[in-house]
Protein backbone atom coordinates (compact mmCIF):
# COMPACT_ATOMS: atom_id res chain seq x y z
CA UNK A 1 0.00 0.00 0.00
CA UNK A 2 3.09 2.22 0.63
CA UNK A 3 4.58 1.82 -2.05
CA UNK A 4 1.18 2.63 -4.28
CA UNK A 5 1.04 5.88 -2.32
CA UNK A 6 4.54 6.92 -3.20
CA UNK A 7 4.17 6.27 -7.17
CA UNK A 8 0.58 8.21 -6.91
CA UNK A 9 2.70 10.56 -5.09
CA UNK A 10 5.39 11.06 -7.85
CA UNK A 11 1.76 11.24 -11.15
CA UNK A 12 0.94 13.74 -8.57
CA UNK A 13 4.43 15.72 -7.70
CA UNK A 14 4.85 15.63 -12.28
CA UNK A 15 0.88 17.19 -13.00
CA UNK A 16 1.95 19.47 -9.90
CA UNK A 17 5.23 20.48 -11.81
CA UNK A 18 3.11 20.77 -14.85
CA UNK A 19 0.21 22.82 -13.29
CA UNK A 20 2.94 25.22 -12.23
CA UNK A 21 4.26 25.84 -15.51
CA UNK A 22 0.44 26.28 -16.83
CA UNK A 23 -0.59 28.88 -14.24
CA UNK A 24 3.00 30.56 -14.85
CA UNK A 25 2.43 30.02 -18.65
CA UNK A 26 -0.75 32.76 -18.31
CA UNK A 27 0.71 34.45 -15.52
CA UNK A 28 3.29 35.59 -18.31
CA UNK A 29 0.13 37.29 -19.76
CA UNK A 30 -0.60 39.34 -17.01
CA UNK A 31 1.43 42.16 -17.83
CA UNK A 32 0.37 42.64 -21.13
CA UNK A 33 -3.30 43.51 -19.98
CA UNK A 34 -2.92 46.63 -18.76
CA UNK A 35 -2.21 48.27 -22.03
CA UNK A 36 -4.93 46.83 -23.53
CA UNK A 37 -7.27 48.07 -20.54
CA UNK A 38 -8.31 51.57 -22.76
CA UNK A 39 -8.49 49.71 -25.96
CA UNK A 40 -10.48 46.16 -27.28
CA UNK A 41 -7.79 43.71 -27.39
CA UNK A 42 -4.90 43.57 -29.95
CA UNK A 43 -5.78 41.40 -32.96
CA UNK A 44 -3.49 39.39 -34.51
CA UNK A 45 -1.48 39.87 -37.90
CA UNK A 46 0.79 36.63 -39.07
CA UNK A 47 3.58 37.88 -40.73
CA UNK A 48 5.74 35.55 -42.89
CA UNK A 49 9.57 37.20 -43.41
CA UNK A 50 12.76 36.79 -44.46
CA UNK A 51 15.55 36.17 -41.83
CA UNK A 52 17.12 39.39 -42.97
CA UNK A 53 14.41 41.41 -41.70
CA UNK A 54 14.41 39.79 -38.52
CA UNK A 55 18.30 39.48 -38.40
CA UNK A 56 18.89 43.00 -39.13
CA UNK A 57 16.64 44.61 -36.32
CA UNK A 58 14.76 46.19 -38.67
CA UNK A 59 11.09 44.35 -37.55
CA UNK A 60 12.34 45.44 -33.74
CA UNK A 61 11.94 49.00 -34.29
CA UNK A 62 8.84 49.10 -36.76
CA UNK A 63 6.60 46.30 -35.26
CA UNK A 64 6.24 48.57 -32.17
CA UNK A 65 5.63 51.68 -33.83
CA UNK A 66 2.88 49.78 -36.30
CA UNK A 67 0.73 48.24 -33.14
CA UNK A 68 0.69 50.89 -31.31
CA UNK A 69 -0.67 53.14 -34.45
CA UNK A 70 -3.15 50.32 -35.54
CA UNK A 71 -3.94 47.87 -32.43
CA UNK A 72 -2.56 45.03 -34.20
CA UNK A 73 0.08 42.49 -32.64
CA UNK A 74 2.38 41.04 -35.32
CA UNK A 75 3.63 37.60 -35.22
CA UNK A 76 6.39 37.29 -37.12
CA UNK A 77 7.46 33.73 -38.99
CA UNK A 78 11.34 34.68 -40.03
CA UNK A 79 12.05 32.04 -42.53
CA UNK A 80 13.84 32.28 -46.31
CA UNK A 81 11.85 33.92 -49.08
CA UNK A 82 10.75 30.88 -50.74
CA UNK A 83 9.24 29.45 -47.53
CA UNK A 84 7.88 32.91 -46.80
CA UNK A 85 6.38 32.54 -50.36
CA UNK A 86 5.04 29.12 -49.46
CA UNK A 87 3.51 30.05 -46.31
CA UNK A 88 0.95 32.75 -47.53
CA UNK A 89 0.18 30.17 -50.61
CA UNK A 90 -1.05 28.09 -48.39
CA UNK A 91 -3.12 30.69 -46.37
CA UNK A 92 -0.90 30.03 -43.37
CA UNK A 93 -0.53 33.69 -42.92
CA UNK A 94 -2.06 36.83 -43.28
CA UNK A 95 0.74 38.85 -45.20
CA UNK A 96 4.42 38.48 -46.71
CA UNK A 97 7.34 40.76 -46.61
CA UNK A 98 9.87 39.32 -49.19
CA UNK A 99 12.74 39.76 -51.70
CA UNK A 100 12.46 37.93 -54.81
CA UNK A 101 10.47 39.98 -57.49
CA UNK A 102 10.22 37.44 -59.79
CA UNK A 103 9.26 34.97 -57.42
CA UNK A 104 6.59 38.09 -56.01
CA UNK A 105 5.26 38.12 -59.38
CA UNK A 106 4.19 34.35 -60.13
CA UNK A 107 2.71 34.52 -56.46
CA UNK A 108 0.35 37.65 -57.06
CA UNK A 109 -0.07 36.16 -61.15
CA UNK A 110 -1.07 33.06 -59.43
CA UNK A 111 -4.40 34.67 -57.34
CA UNK A 112 -2.45 33.89 -54.01
CA UNK A 113 -1.71 37.69 -53.11
CA UNK A 114 -2.86 40.74 -53.72
CA UNK A 115 -1.97 44.74 -54.22
CA UNK A 116 1.73 44.03 -53.84
CA UNK A 117 3.99 47.63 -53.15
CA UNK A 118 6.97 48.27 -52.75
CA UNK A 119 8.69 48.93 -49.64
CA UNK A 120 12.72 49.25 -50.00
CA UNK A 121 15.46 48.05 -50.97
CA UNK A 122 19.28 47.29 -49.63
CA UNK A 123 21.55 45.81 -51.45
CA UNK A 124 23.81 42.90 -51.31
CA UNK A 125 27.48 42.74 -51.02
CA UNK A 126 30.48 40.22 -52.60
CA UNK A 127 32.42 39.60 -49.58
CA UNK A 128 35.43 37.19 -49.48
CA UNK A 129 38.75 37.02 -47.39
CA UNK A 130 40.67 40.72 -47.31
CA UNK A 131 43.56 39.03 -49.47
CA UNK A 132 40.60 38.63 -52.15
CA UNK A 133 42.16 35.51 -53.41
CA UNK A 134 40.68 35.19 -56.56
CA UNK A 135 41.60 38.87 -57.28
CA UNK A 136 38.20 40.38 -57.97
CA UNK A 137 38.90 43.84 -56.60
CA UNK A 138 38.21 46.02 -59.58
CA UNK A 139 35.66 44.04 -61.66
CA UNK A 140 33.72 45.76 -64.42
CA UNK A 141 30.42 44.27 -63.07
CA UNK A 142 29.16 41.28 -60.80
CA UNK A 143 29.03 38.84 -63.59
CA UNK A 144 32.96 39.36 -64.31
CA UNK A 145 33.56 38.99 -60.30
CA UNK A 146 31.10 35.57 -60.56
CA UNK A 147 32.97 34.46 -63.51
CA UNK A 148 36.52 34.75 -62.04
CA UNK A 149 35.58 32.87 -58.73
CA UNK A 150 34.28 30.44 -60.38
CA UNK A 151 37.21 30.17 -63.46
CA UNK A 152 39.84 30.06 -59.88
CA UNK A 153 37.79 28.05 -58.27
CA UNK A 154 37.64 30.14 -55.15
CA UNK A 155 35.67 28.70 -52.41
CA UNK A 156 32.08 30.09 -51.95
CA UNK A 157 29.57 29.92 -50.04
CA UNK A 158 25.78 29.71 -51.55
CA UNK A 159 22.44 29.71 -49.34
CA UNK A 160 21.40 27.37 -51.82
CA UNK A 161 18.17 27.25 -50.09
CA UNK A 162 15.91 28.93 -52.51
CA UNK A 163 16.12 32.10 -50.60
CA UNK A 164 15.64 35.79 -51.91
CA UNK A 165 19.43 36.08 -51.79
CA UNK A 166 19.79 32.34 -52.87
CA UNK A 167 17.61 33.77 -56.00
CA UNK A 168 19.84 36.52 -56.31
CA UNK A 169 22.94 34.36 -56.81
CA UNK A 170 21.35 31.88 -59.09
CA UNK A 171 20.04 34.67 -60.98
CA UNK A 172 23.35 36.46 -61.55
CA UNK A 173 25.25 32.78 -62.17
CA UNK A 174 22.42 32.77 -64.79
CA UNK A 175 23.30 35.72 -66.51
CA UNK A 176 26.92 34.87 -66.43
CA UNK A 177 26.08 31.42 -68.26
CA UNK A 178 27.77 29.24 -65.35
CA UNK A 179 26.59 26.43 -63.24
CA UNK A 180 28.49 26.27 -60.48
CA UNK A 181 29.68 22.88 -58.82
CA UNK A 182 32.58 21.86 -57.61
CA UNK A 183 34.05 21.34 -53.99
CA UNK A 184 34.25 25.38 -54.29
CA UNK A 185 31.13 26.32 -54.26
CA UNK A 186 29.47 25.43 -51.04
CA UNK A 187 26.03 25.27 -50.20
CA UNK A 188 24.52 26.02 -46.90
CA UNK A 189 21.05 25.15 -47.16
CA UNK A 190 20.90 27.86 -44.24
CA UNK A 191 20.15 31.09 -43.58
CA UNK A 192 22.27 34.32 -43.83
CA UNK A 193 23.55 34.99 -40.48
CA UNK A 194 24.39 30.51 -40.56
CA UNK A 195 26.02 31.55 -44.52
CA UNK A 196 27.92 34.29 -43.27
CA UNK A 197 29.48 32.36 -40.37
CA UNK A 198 30.24 29.32 -42.45
CA UNK A 199 31.76 31.46 -45.85
CA UNK A 200 33.94 32.97 -42.77
CA UNK A 201 35.39 29.83 -41.43
CA UNK A 202 35.75 28.39 -45.02
CA UNK A 203 37.33 31.81 -46.31
CA UNK A 204 35.09 31.78 -49.15
CA UNK A 205 33.33 34.55 -50.61
CA UNK A 206 29.56 34.95 -50.35
CA UNK A 207 26.66 37.33 -51.42
CA UNK A 208 25.13 38.72 -48.50
CA UNK A 209 22.69 42.00 -47.76
CA UNK A 210 23.88 45.11 -46.80
CA UNK A 211 22.11 44.71 -43.26
CA UNK A 212 23.12 41.09 -42.47
CA UNK A 213 26.69 42.25 -42.82
CA UNK A 214 26.30 45.58 -40.75
CA UNK A 215 24.49 43.92 -38.07
CA UNK A 216 27.20 41.21 -37.56
CA UNK A 217 30.09 42.20 -39.35
CA UNK A 218 32.29 42.57 -36.27
CA UNK A 219 32.10 39.13 -35.24
CA UNK A 220 33.82 37.54 -38.43
CA UNK A 221 36.89 38.77 -40.44
CA UNK A 222 35.51 38.58 -44.25
CA UNK A 223 35.60 42.21 -45.70
CA UNK A 224 33.49 44.11 -48.33
CA UNK A 225 35.32 43.02 -51.66
CA UNK A 226 32.64 44.06 -53.84
CA UNK A 227 29.49 46.53 -53.77
CA UNK A 228 27.06 49.57 -55.71
CA UNK A 229 26.96 47.62 -58.73
CA UNK A 230 22.91 48.08 -60.18
CA UNK A 231 22.39 44.42 -60.34
CA UNK A 232 23.12 44.06 -56.55
CA UNK A 233 19.95 46.09 -55.71
CA UNK A 234 17.76 44.09 -53.51
CA UNK A 235 14.35 45.05 -53.49
CA UNK A 236 11.53 44.14 -51.09
CA UNK A 237 7.58 44.15 -51.50
CA UNK A 238 4.74 43.56 -49.22
CA UNK A 239 1.67 41.85 -50.52
CA UNK A 240 -1.47 40.57 -48.35
CA UNK A 241 -2.84 37.49 -49.25
CA UNK A 242 -5.41 37.13 -51.30
CA UNK A 243 -8.89 36.79 -49.26
CA UNK A 244 -10.78 35.46 -52.05
CA UNK A 245 -8.62 32.29 -52.25
CA UNK A 246 -8.53 32.07 -48.32
CA UNK A 247 -11.41 33.49 -46.46
CA UNK A 248 -9.53 32.98 -42.78
CA UNK A 249 -7.12 35.72 -43.52
CA UNK A 250 -7.09 39.07 -42.25
CA UNK A 251 -6.76 40.56 -45.30
CA UNK A 252 -7.73 44.24 -42.97
CA UNK A 253 -5.07 43.71 -40.95
CA UNK A 254 -2.84 42.71 -44.08
CA UNK A 255 -3.66 45.98 -45.79
CA UNK A 256 -3.26 48.09 -43.31
CA UNK A 257 0.25 46.73 -42.46
CA UNK A 258 0.87 47.52 -46.10
CA UNK A 259 -0.53 50.74 -45.93
CA UNK A 260 1.91 51.71 -42.56
CA UNK A 261 5.14 50.27 -44.29
CA UNK A 262 4.50 52.50 -47.43
CA UNK A 263 2.76 55.43 -45.20
CA UNK A 264 5.37 58.34 -44.89
CA UNK A 265 6.01 57.86 -41.27
CA UNK A 266 6.66 53.61 -41.88
CA UNK A 267 8.80 54.81 -44.77
CA UNK A 268 10.64 57.85 -42.84
CA UNK A 269 11.64 54.94 -39.91
CA UNK A 270 12.89 52.50 -42.41
CA UNK A 271 15.18 55.27 -44.12
CA UNK A 272 16.54 56.08 -40.04
CA UNK A 273 16.62 52.42 -39.19
CA UNK A 274 20.45 52.20 -38.64
CA UNK A 275 22.04 55.22 -39.22
CA UNK A 276 22.88 56.28 -35.95
CA UNK A 277 24.30 52.80 -35.13
CA UNK A 278 26.05 52.40 -38.30
CA UNK A 279 26.66 55.68 -39.77
CA UNK A 280 24.85 54.34 -42.75
CA UNK A 281 21.66 53.40 -44.08
CA UNK A 282 20.85 49.86 -44.03
CA UNK A 283 17.43 50.09 -45.75
CA UNK A 284 16.26 52.88 -48.85
CA UNK A 285 12.62 53.40 -48.55
CA UNK A 286 11.39 53.28 -51.90
CA UNK A 287 7.66 53.21 -52.10
CA UNK A 288 5.42 55.32 -54.84
CA UNK B 1 37.51 29.16 -24.57
CA UNK B 2 36.72 33.03 -23.65
CA UNK B 3 33.69 32.30 -25.68
CA UNK B 4 32.35 29.26 -22.80
CA UNK B 5 33.30 31.65 -20.22
CA UNK B 6 31.30 34.89 -21.83
CA UNK B 7 28.62 32.44 -22.07
CA UNK B 8 28.81 30.76 -18.61
CA UNK B 9 28.89 34.07 -17.12
CA UNK B 10 25.67 35.86 -19.55
CA UNK B 11 23.81 32.75 -18.19
CA UNK B 12 23.85 33.67 -14.79
CA UNK B 13 23.33 36.88 -15.58
CA UNK B 14 19.98 36.30 -17.58
CA UNK B 15 19.13 34.25 -14.40
CA UNK B 16 20.04 36.90 -11.69
CA UNK B 17 18.48 39.80 -13.54
CA UNK B 18 15.10 37.52 -14.12
CA UNK B 19 15.08 38.61 -17.93
CA UNK B 20 11.16 38.41 -18.85
CA UNK B 21 12.00 37.17 -22.44
CA UNK B 22 14.30 34.56 -21.21
CA UNK B 23 11.68 33.85 -18.62
CA UNK B 24 8.65 33.57 -20.55
CA UNK B 25 10.69 31.20 -23.46
CA UNK B 26 12.09 29.39 -20.82
CA UNK B 27 8.53 28.22 -18.96
CA UNK B 28 6.88 27.45 -22.28
CA UNK B 29 9.48 25.14 -22.90
CA UNK B 30 8.85 23.62 -19.67
CA UNK B 31 5.22 24.06 -20.29
CA UNK B 32 5.23 22.71 -23.69
CA UNK B 33 7.67 19.54 -23.58
CA UNK B 34 6.00 18.82 -19.85
CA UNK B 35 2.54 19.08 -21.42
CA UNK B 36 3.82 16.61 -24.31
CA UNK B 37 5.10 14.26 -21.42
CA UNK B 38 2.32 14.16 -19.66
CA UNK B 39 0.44 13.34 -22.92
CA UNK B 40 3.01 10.51 -24.11
CA UNK B 41 2.71 8.81 -20.61
CA UNK B 42 -1.16 9.03 -20.46
CA UNK B 43 -1.48 7.39 -23.93
CA UNK B 44 2.41 5.74 -24.13
CA UNK B 45 2.85 3.61 -20.55
CA UNK B 46 -0.86 1.58 -21.09
CA UNK B 47 0.23 1.12 -24.66
CA UNK B 48 3.38 -0.09 -23.76
CA UNK B 49 1.98 -2.31 -20.99
CA UNK B 50 -0.89 -3.79 -22.83
CA UNK B 51 1.42 -4.91 -25.95
CA UNK B 52 3.85 -6.82 -23.88
CA UNK B 53 1.02 -8.26 -21.59
CA UNK B 54 -1.55 -8.95 -23.75
CA UNK B 55 -1.29 -11.80 -26.60
CA UNK B 56 -1.18 -9.72 -29.74
CA UNK B 57 -1.42 -11.66 -32.94
CA UNK B 58 1.97 -9.80 -34.80
CA UNK B 59 3.24 -8.64 -31.89
CA UNK B 60 6.83 -8.57 -32.75
CA UNK B 61 5.93 -6.30 -35.78
CA UNK B 62 3.97 -3.70 -33.58
CA UNK B 63 7.30 -3.42 -31.54
CA UNK B 64 9.28 -3.50 -34.12
CA UNK B 65 7.10 -0.44 -35.53
CA UNK B 66 7.07 1.26 -32.46
CA UNK B 67 11.24 0.87 -32.23
CA UNK B 68 11.65 2.31 -35.06
CA UNK B 69 9.28 5.17 -34.51
CA UNK B 70 11.42 5.94 -31.64
CA UNK B 71 14.17 7.29 -33.97
CA UNK B 72 11.48 9.33 -36.02
CA UNK B 73 13.33 12.11 -37.39
CA UNK B 74 12.33 15.62 -35.69
CA UNK B 75 11.79 17.56 -38.85
CA UNK B 76 9.72 14.52 -40.14
CA UNK B 77 7.59 14.86 -37.44
CA UNK B 78 7.51 18.28 -37.66
CA UNK B 79 6.83 18.34 -41.59
CA UNK B 80 3.75 15.55 -40.77
CA UNK B 81 2.31 17.71 -38.19
CA UNK B 82 2.57 20.77 -40.12
CA UNK B 83 1.11 19.37 -43.57
CA UNK B 84 -1.80 18.01 -40.98
CA UNK B 85 -2.34 21.36 -39.73
CA UNK B 86 -2.11 23.69 -42.51
CA UNK B 87 -4.90 25.68 -43.85
CA UNK B 88 -5.75 22.91 -46.50
CA UNK B 89 -4.71 20.31 -44.09
CA UNK B 90 -7.35 17.73 -42.62
CA UNK B 91 -7.42 19.88 -39.21
CA UNK B 92 -6.58 23.61 -40.93
CA UNK B 93 -9.92 24.88 -39.46
CA UNK B 94 -8.90 24.97 -35.88
CA UNK B 95 -5.93 27.00 -36.87
CA UNK B 96 -3.18 25.70 -34.53
CA UNK B 97 -0.34 25.68 -36.60
CA UNK B 98 2.14 28.66 -35.01
CA UNK B 99 0.81 27.68 -31.63
CA UNK B 100 1.72 26.06 -28.53
CA UNK B 101 -0.45 23.39 -29.40
CA UNK B 102 0.92 22.34 -32.50
CA UNK B 103 4.27 22.22 -30.98
CA UNK B 104 2.82 20.11 -28.32
CA UNK B 105 1.21 18.07 -31.08
CA UNK B 106 4.55 17.17 -32.98
CA UNK B 107 6.19 16.38 -29.45
CA UNK B 108 3.63 13.71 -28.54
CA UNK B 109 4.56 12.15 -32.04
CA UNK B 110 7.94 12.23 -30.60
CA UNK B 111 7.86 11.17 -27.36
CA UNK B 112 4.54 8.83 -26.90
CA UNK B 113 6.63 6.15 -28.77
CA UNK B 114 9.58 6.75 -26.79
CA UNK B 115 7.56 5.71 -23.63
CA UNK B 116 5.56 3.28 -25.11
CA UNK B 117 8.63 1.41 -26.14
CA UNK B 118 10.58 1.27 -23.09
CA UNK B 119 7.96 0.53 -21.39
CA UNK B 120 7.01 -2.10 -23.05
CA UNK B 121 10.88 -3.57 -22.84
CA UNK B 122 10.79 -2.39 -18.97
CA UNK B 123 7.41 -4.98 -18.66
CA UNK B 124 8.62 -7.68 -20.84
CA UNK B 125 11.95 -8.05 -18.87
CA UNK B 126 10.19 -9.18 -15.92
CA UNK B 127 10.30 -12.70 -14.96
CA UNK B 128 6.83 -14.44 -14.69
CA UNK B 129 7.31 -15.07 -11.06
CA UNK B 130 5.88 -11.90 -10.39
CA UNK B 131 2.67 -12.60 -12.03
CA UNK B 132 2.53 -16.10 -10.58
CA UNK B 133 2.93 -14.78 -6.94
CA UNK B 134 0.41 -11.83 -7.27
CA UNK B 135 -2.29 -14.93 -8.92
CA UNK B 136 -0.73 -17.14 -5.64
CA UNK B 137 -1.57 -14.56 -3.59
CA UNK B 138 -4.74 -14.21 -4.74
CA UNK B 139 -4.46 -11.17 -6.73
CA UNK B 140 -7.24 -10.70 -9.57
CA UNK B 141 -6.23 -9.87 -13.03
CA UNK B 142 -6.49 -6.53 -12.61
CA UNK B 143 -4.52 -5.96 -9.37
CA UNK B 144 -1.90 -8.73 -10.67
CA UNK B 145 -1.32 -6.25 -13.81
CA UNK B 146 -0.63 -3.30 -11.11
CA UNK B 147 2.10 -5.30 -9.39
CA UNK B 148 3.53 -6.18 -12.68
CA UNK B 149 3.31 -2.39 -13.12
CA UNK B 150 4.77 -1.78 -9.91
CA UNK B 151 7.60 -4.25 -10.56
CA UNK B 152 8.59 -2.27 -13.85
CA UNK B 153 8.32 1.23 -12.77
CA UNK B 154 12.32 1.83 -12.81
CA UNK B 155 11.73 0.99 -16.08
CA UNK B 156 8.79 3.50 -16.81
CA UNK B 157 10.62 5.97 -15.28
CA UNK B 158 13.33 5.79 -17.27
CA UNK B 159 11.25 6.26 -20.19
CA UNK B 160 10.31 9.12 -19.17
CA UNK B 161 13.12 10.33 -18.47
CA UNK B 162 14.47 9.54 -21.86
CA UNK B 163 11.43 11.06 -23.56
CA UNK B 164 11.58 14.20 -21.54
CA UNK B 165 15.53 14.68 -22.79
CA UNK B 166 14.26 14.08 -26.20
CA UNK B 167 11.63 16.86 -26.44
CA UNK B 168 13.80 19.47 -24.59
CA UNK B 169 16.27 19.22 -26.82
CA UNK B 170 14.19 19.11 -30.01
CA UNK B 171 14.50 21.59 -32.01
CA UNK B 172 13.53 21.09 -35.71
CA UNK B 173 9.77 20.16 -34.64
CA UNK B 174 8.50 22.88 -32.93
CA UNK B 175 10.78 25.20 -35.03
CA UNK B 176 8.49 24.16 -38.11
CA UNK B 177 5.32 23.68 -36.45
CA UNK B 178 5.59 27.05 -34.42
CA UNK B 179 7.23 29.26 -36.53
CA UNK B 180 9.77 30.59 -33.92
CA UNK B 181 7.18 33.64 -32.83
CA UNK B 182 8.66 36.02 -30.41
CA UNK B 183 6.63 36.22 -26.87
CA UNK B 184 4.65 33.54 -28.51
CA UNK B 185 5.91 30.09 -29.80
CA UNK B 186 9.86 30.75 -29.76
CA UNK B 187 11.10 28.21 -27.05
CA UNK B 188 15.10 27.80 -25.70
CA UNK B 189 16.66 25.69 -28.32
CA UNK B 190 14.92 28.10 -30.90
CA UNK B 191 16.59 30.97 -29.13
CA UNK B 192 19.87 28.69 -29.46
CA UNK B 193 19.52 28.52 -33.32
CA UNK B 194 18.47 32.23 -33.65
CA UNK B 195 21.47 33.09 -31.34
CA UNK B 196 24.01 31.34 -33.10
CA UNK B 197 22.42 32.59 -36.34
CA UNK B 198 22.94 36.33 -35.68
CA UNK B 199 26.58 35.13 -34.36
CA UNK B 200 25.78 36.04 -31.30
CA UNK B 201 28.09 32.40 -29.74
CA UNK B 202 28.03 33.43 -25.61
CA UNK B 203 24.30 33.84 -25.38
CA UNK B 204 23.32 30.98 -27.53
CA UNK B 205 26.01 28.79 -24.74
CA UNK B 206 24.01 31.10 -22.06
CA UNK B 207 20.50 29.70 -23.18
CA UNK B 208 22.08 26.28 -23.42
CA UNK B 209 23.22 26.48 -19.69
CA UNK B 210 19.67 27.76 -19.10
CA UNK B 211 18.51 24.38 -20.67
CA UNK B 212 20.64 22.10 -19.42
CA UNK B 213 19.81 23.43 -15.81
CA UNK B 214 16.44 22.91 -15.83
CA UNK B 215 16.55 19.34 -17.77
CA UNK B 216 19.03 18.83 -14.37
CA UNK B 217 16.21 19.74 -11.86
CA UNK B 218 13.53 17.95 -13.65
CA UNK B 219 15.35 14.74 -13.54
CA UNK B 220 16.75 15.34 -10.10
CA UNK B 221 12.98 15.65 -8.85
CA UNK B 222 11.56 12.78 -11.07
CA UNK B 223 15.12 10.47 -9.55
CA UNK B 224 14.13 11.31 -5.96
CA UNK B 225 10.74 10.51 -6.46
CA UNK B 226 11.78 7.33 -7.55
CA UNK B 227 14.28 6.87 -4.67
CA UNK B 228 10.98 7.47 -2.21
CA UNK B 229 9.23 4.31 -4.14
CA UNK B 230 12.16 2.27 -3.89
CA UNK B 231 13.06 3.01 0.36
CA UNK B 232 11.38 -0.68 1.30
CA UNK B 233 12.54 -2.58 -1.84
CA UNK B 234 15.85 -4.08 -2.21
CA UNK B 235 17.89 -3.03 -5.45
CA UNK B 236 20.69 -4.89 -6.44
CA UNK B 237 23.93 -4.36 -4.86
CA UNK B 238 27.54 -5.69 -4.74
CA UNK B 239 28.11 -6.77 -1.37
Amino acid sequence: MKMKNNRILLVLALLAAFLVTMVAGCAKEEPKAPEQGQQPPAKELKLATTTSTQDSGLLDVLLPEFEKDTNYKVKVIAVGTGQAIEMGAAGDVDVILVHSRAAEDKFVADGFGVDRRDVMYNDFLIIGPAEDPAGIKGSADTIEAFLTIASKQAAFVSRGDNSGTDKKEKGIWTKAEITPAGAWYIESGQGMGDTFRMADEKKAYTLIDRATYLAQKDKYKLEIIMEGDKSLLNPYGVIPVNPEKFPNVDYEGATKFAQWLTSEKGQKMIGEFGVEKYKQQLFVPDAK
Amino acid sequence: MNIFVEGIKEGVYLIWQMDPEIIQITLLSLQVSLTALVLSAVFGIPAGAALALKRIPGKRIYLNIIYTLMGLPPVLAGLLVYLLLTYRGPLGQFELLFTPSAMVFAQVLLAAPIVCGLTARAVMALPQDVYDTAATLGASRRQAAAAIMREARIGIVAALTTAFGRVIAEVGAVMLVGGNIRWSTRVLTMSIVLETRMGNFSTAIAIGLILLTLSFIINLLILKLEKRTLRYDNTIQIT
